[in-house]
């Protein structure tokens, strides 16, 4: 369970949000709504902890994500604007690599298996910088299906993604919310999981 | 909890990132062949006059250490930043510390090995001493790892920044002073008929200093510049 309690965080002089309060359960997924520059990325940021907010409180299953530092990083998956995948390597590499790094060693069949799902089949080990930028978000997606983190945090998960890909990825967050899992995300397109109405959250 | 043992970590960073530069292999090669040209340099400036030329030997191949190892400083951690690597990296469920020190040990063997390897070559160019020759490579050795560790802090310090690569420089290059006047200076001690071992023991020093505290200075100026 995520709880937020009164949070604020500022970027410079300029105030972006504050008083954001939530609790997100398992099986819940949030949607950060705002317009461009109102604090969407800065507040996900935020609860990945690389932002220090000015006020409030972040827990996660009860305790300060501050005091929990790296078992909280253990229990969350962040997909940011960047897609964090390195040109002079190939799809897998990128994806092994990734994976291993947040704890996950997985075998190349494992790995083959969640770019394949995400329309990669042929693709496996081709050097990332020939893919498009669609398919590299793929690549970097790929990583959800194999993570093992409970909470999720996607900041435009469906940007540069094509029709078929957004309806793969709802699928993959309705698995993943089945499973307990949470997420919390921001997009400017739909995204409609079957069976779970999304809680939203207001920036202005 | 993560799966991931120490260890594992520092091995899957450094693999990945010797990997990564074997893909790119002219970044390795242009630090070694600036080296070998400033050093190169010398000779042909100020003349051929053997006894100047073996005197000046060490303190022209660690000034070129030191100005190669800067020129290598930018890529420590910027590639990493500008494709979000580096973002995954700081959620690793394991010490942040460590995975900088990963990084830096990644990086010496990239752009401080090649230069400690090809030194005692560049020293015959000067007519160096066997003893003298070797003593230097040890002090290399020793005092290139420092480079990469205090250069960790300042390349993480100006992350984002532009002009970073002139300000790491301006940043770094007074905290290696140190290392360059005790590399020299055994050197010096070996041609002058004394014992390199104070200096030498003193860079040992620092290496273990750097070792203990650069690592997490390191991470927490990452933390920073990812704010």
């Amino acid at each position: 369970m995520l709880e937020v309690t009164n949070l604020a965080c500022t970027r410079g002089e300029h105030q972006l949000f504050a008083g954001i309060n939530f609790v997100l359960r398992a099986g819940e997924l949030l949607q950060v709504q705002g317009a461009n520059g109102s604090g969407k990325t800065t507040l996900l940021r935020t609860l990945c902890g690389f932002i220090q907010p000015l006020a409030g409180d972040i827990r996660w299953k009860g305790q300060s994500i501050r005091v929990l530092d790296e078992e909280y990083f253990a229990d969350i998956a962040y997909l940011g604007h960047l897609n964090a995948i390195k040109d002079e390597l190939n799809a897998l590499e990128n994806l092994r690599i990734t994976c291993a790094l947040a704890g996950n060693s997985v075998s190349d069949s494992v790995a083959i298996a969640a770019l394949r799902r995400l329309g990669l089949r042929g693709r496996e080990t081709f050097p990332v910088k020939v893919l498009s930028q669609g398919q590299r978000r793929r690549v970097a997606l790929a990583r959800l299906l194999i993570s093992k983190a409970p909470l999720w945090i996607l900041d435009e998960p469906l940007a540069a993604l094509d029709v078929s890909a957004v309806v793969l990825m709802q699928d993959v967050i309705g698995e993943h919310l089945a499973n307990q899992g949470m997420v919390i995300f921001t997009t400017h397109q739909s995204l409609d999981v079957a069976g779970v109405e999304p809680r939203r959250l207001q920036l202005s | 909890m993560s799966n991931l043992s120490l260890h594992g970590l520092m091995a899957l960073v450094i693999s990945r990132d010797l990997t990564l530069a074997m893909r790119r292999r002219s970044d390795v090669l242009t630090t070694l062949i600036f080296f070998v040209m400033v050093v190169s340099l010398f000779p042909l400036a100020v003349g051929s006059e053997i006894e100047m030329l073996r005197k000046m030997a060490p303190g022209v191949v660690w000034v070129a250490a030191l100005l190669a190892s800067m020129l290598s400083l930018g890529r420590m951690f910027s590639a990493d930043y500008l494709d979000g690597t580096l973002e995954q990296m700081l959620l690793v469920p394991q010490s942040l510390s460590m995975l900088v020190l990963s990084k830096i040990i990644a990086h010496w063997m990239l752009s401080g090995l090649p230069l400690v390897l090809i030194a005692p070559v560049l020293g015959l160019q000067f007519d160096m001493a066997g003893d003298a020759l070797l003593i230097m490579v040890v002090a290399l050795l020793l005092g290139t790892p420092v480079l990469s560790m205090v250069g960790a802090i300042g390349a993480a310090l100006t992350l984002g920044l532009r002009g970073g690569g002139v300000l790491v420089s301006l940043l770094v290059l007074p905290l290696c002073i140190p290392v360059l006047i005790f590399g020299t200076g055994a050197v010096a001690a070996i041609t002058d008929g004394m014992s390199a071992a104070a200096n030498l023991s003193l860079l040992g020093a620092f290496l273990l200093m750097s070792l203990l505290f650069t690592p997490w200075v390191a991470a927490q100026a990452l933390r920073i510049s990812m704010e």
